[in-house]
């Protein structure tokens, strides 16, 4: 990991309204060149988070360091901002040309318009709209309204971007090409950035580091494959993707092996644990294989359980099969081998899943739902 | 008819004829009104700016009341003004009772919360983002307000146009406070009234004409700039 100063670092931020806490961060920080996303459900404080990091929201409390140095308000708040830039989900333009737009923060600077010129021009082609430098931004479409935005924000040069779910309203095929993008001048500009959003696979694609937020909390934070593969408790599993999500208790240790009880059948997983433990079981439905008859003894580390298929539906390019297998397992299969499989709803199957693919949740705490 | 065709025939030469009285009285008007719309952007635009920007208690109350008093009758004004102006009011001491300067007064009480009330709606309808945009982009909160302002301009100049045409046409306050005295506190809509009352209809109807004119003329202009320069 990064060992230097992180460009960003916030302690015990605290942020209330109306007397409800909306926001409460131990300690949050983003390392110089990183791309940190902010994923969660809506209202669980990511633009929150997002408008206190870039001090354009009042925290009750809270401690935040800009390269190490205390950010006080007042003229630190101020000097801190012409540090930063922010795209929101709307893009927020100005009802001037594009070029315009995009010139709007150096211009707040006061830089001088030969400056302005080259830097605009830059940033136009980066972004691909130089064609539409002398347009309106209110005759622009989505997808190059947001560009418009994108530039405006990277074209001050910030130190650190903060992105508010800019691609939520946009359409597939434009969300594809501008998280192209994005992704592109990020790392040409070697920028730091923090990206809210609701949909996990962009974060997956654009952060480096993942933050999971639930009712203004952090719930976790590592790399995407690390919240993805072990998440921490059950919110974050069913967030992250985990359609099967188990409560059992350990019957047995093996040798760096242990056995769980689910609903009378036997799941084993790696690692190590205490008889009589409660624990959950999560299993990701790309790690479940289909096969219509049951598994060689050959593949003993296999967790192998005959059931029927309850439900098949689509999801994305992929199908969603729902089995009961004493109890609940989902699996995701591609429509090839639906057809090569005959699945139907009702056959009868074999699934089979890792131990290693099984991640197991100890002292999970009681998440409500 | 033949009242009101002698009317325009005598109207027209009053005005081709550059009568002195009449210019006297048009650039009375226009002075007076103009002063009151330029005090009125200044408290109404700034007033406006404060309510839609801030949240405090009692803000849906004070929206009330700016919108109420965006229909302030001319004749309730021009009473509270004369009171309060007259020799042993509060503000006898200013001695301003009949003079222009209590016309403005007037006027501009009447203006304000007609500007107050299109500005504090020309900010609102804005994206409520976008004063988080500005200021993520560096702005100082004077350079936030200016941007506000320019982005807003299209409303904002309706409300000039509001607030002009409000106290222009007005005609009860400006009798009560300015006592219509030739040469002196007499306007366009002072002196049509006494014209119309002493049958002297051409004049009337001359006085008419111009002010409506004159109308035209400042929302022509406004309107021009209000749509120049739009990118296509």
């Amino acid at each position: 990991m990064n060992m230097e100063q992180p460009v960003l670092a916030v302690k015990n931020l605290l942020v209330k309204r109306g007397g409800a806490t909306v926001l409460d961060i131990d300690a949050f920080s983003v390392n110089r060149g990183e791309v940190v996303g902010l994923i969660g459900p809506n209202g669980a404080g990511k633009s929150t988070l997002l408008l206190a990091m870039s001090k354009l929201l009042k925290a009750k409390r809270g401690n935040m360091y800009f390269k190490g140095n205390d950010i006080e308000s007042g003229n630190g708040a101020f000097a801190y901002r012409r540090m930063l830039s922010m795209v929101f989900q709307e893009p927020l333009l100005f009802d001037t040309t594009v070029y315009n737009n995009i010139a709007s923060g150096l211009k707040i600077r006061g830089m001088a318009s030969s400056g302005i010129r080259k830097t605009v021009m830059e940033h136009l082609n980066r972004f691909g709209i130089s064609h539409l430098a002398k347009r309106s931004a209110r005759k622009l479409s989505g997808g190059e309204a947001q560009r418009t935005s994108l530039a405006r924000a990277f074209a001050t040069g910030p130190e650190i971007i903060f992105l508010d779910e800019p691609f939520s309203s946009l359409d597939p095929p434009t969300r594809e090409a501008l998280m192209d993008d994005l992704q592109r001048n990020l790392q040409e500009a070697g920028a730091t950035a923090v990206m809210a959003t609701h949909d996990q696979m962009e974060a997956l694609r654009l952060a480096d580091r993942i933050a999971v937020m639930n009712q203004g909390r952090i719930v976790q934070m590592g790399p995407p494959e690390e919240v993805i593969n072990q998440p921490v408790d059950e919110f974050v599993a069913s967030f992250v993707g985990t359609e099967t999500i188990l409560r059992g208790k350990l019957i047995k240790t093996g040798e760096g092996t242990f056995t769980i009880a689910v609903s009378g059948h036997e799941i084993e997983a790696v690692g190590t644990g205490q008889i009589g433990e409660t624990v959950v079981c999560c299993i990701r439905p790309e790690h479940v294989t289909i096969s219509a008859n049951p598994p060689g003894s050959a593949t003993s580390s296999r967790n192998s359980f005959r059931g029927r298929i309850v439900k098949i539906s689509r999801s994305g390019f992929f199908y969603k099969i729902s089995m009961d297998c004493g109890f609940p397992l989902v699996a995701y299969i591609t429509s090839s081998s639906l057809e090569n499989l005959m699945l139907k709803e009702e056959t009868q199957v074999f699934a089979a899943v890792k131990a290693t693919a099984i991640h197991v949740i100890k002292h999970s705490p009681s998440m409500g739902s | 008819m033949d009242l009101i065709f002698e009317g325009i025939k005598q109207a027209f030469f009053l005005l081709l004829s550059f009568d002195r009285e009449v210019i006297g009285i048009t650039w009375l008007s226009l002075k007076i009104s103009g002063t009151a719309t330029f005090v009125s952007l200044f408290i109404g635009i700034s007033t406006g700016m404060v309510v839609a920007l801030n949240d405090f208690p009692g803000r849906r109350l004070v929206v009330s009341l700016i919108n109420t008093g965006m229909g302030l009758p001319p004749v309730v004004v021009g009473l509270f003004v004369t009171i309060f102006l007259w020799r042993n009011g509060p503000l006898g001491f200013l001695e301003i009772l009949y003079t222009p300067a209590a016309m403005i007064l007037a006027q501009a009480i009447i203006a304000t919360p007609i500007v107050t009330g299109i500005s504090l709606a020309a900010i609102q309808q804005l994206p409520r983002n976008l004063r988080l945009q500005i200021l993520a982009l560096g702005a100082t909160r004077i350079q936030m307000v200016w941007i506000l302002v320019k982005e807003a301009k299209l409303p904002l100049l309706a409300a000039v146009m509001a607030g002009f045409g409000g106290v222009i046409s007005e005609v009860g306050a400006s009798i009560m406070v300015g006592g219509n005295i030739k040469g002196y506190s007499r306007v366009l809509t002072t002196a049509t009234v006494m014209e119309t009352s002493r049958g002297n209809f051409d004049i009337a109807i001359a006085l008419g004409i111009i002010l409506l004119l004159l109308a035209f003329v400042i929302n022509a202009i406004l309107t021009g700039i209000q749509q120049r320069e739009r990118p296509r």
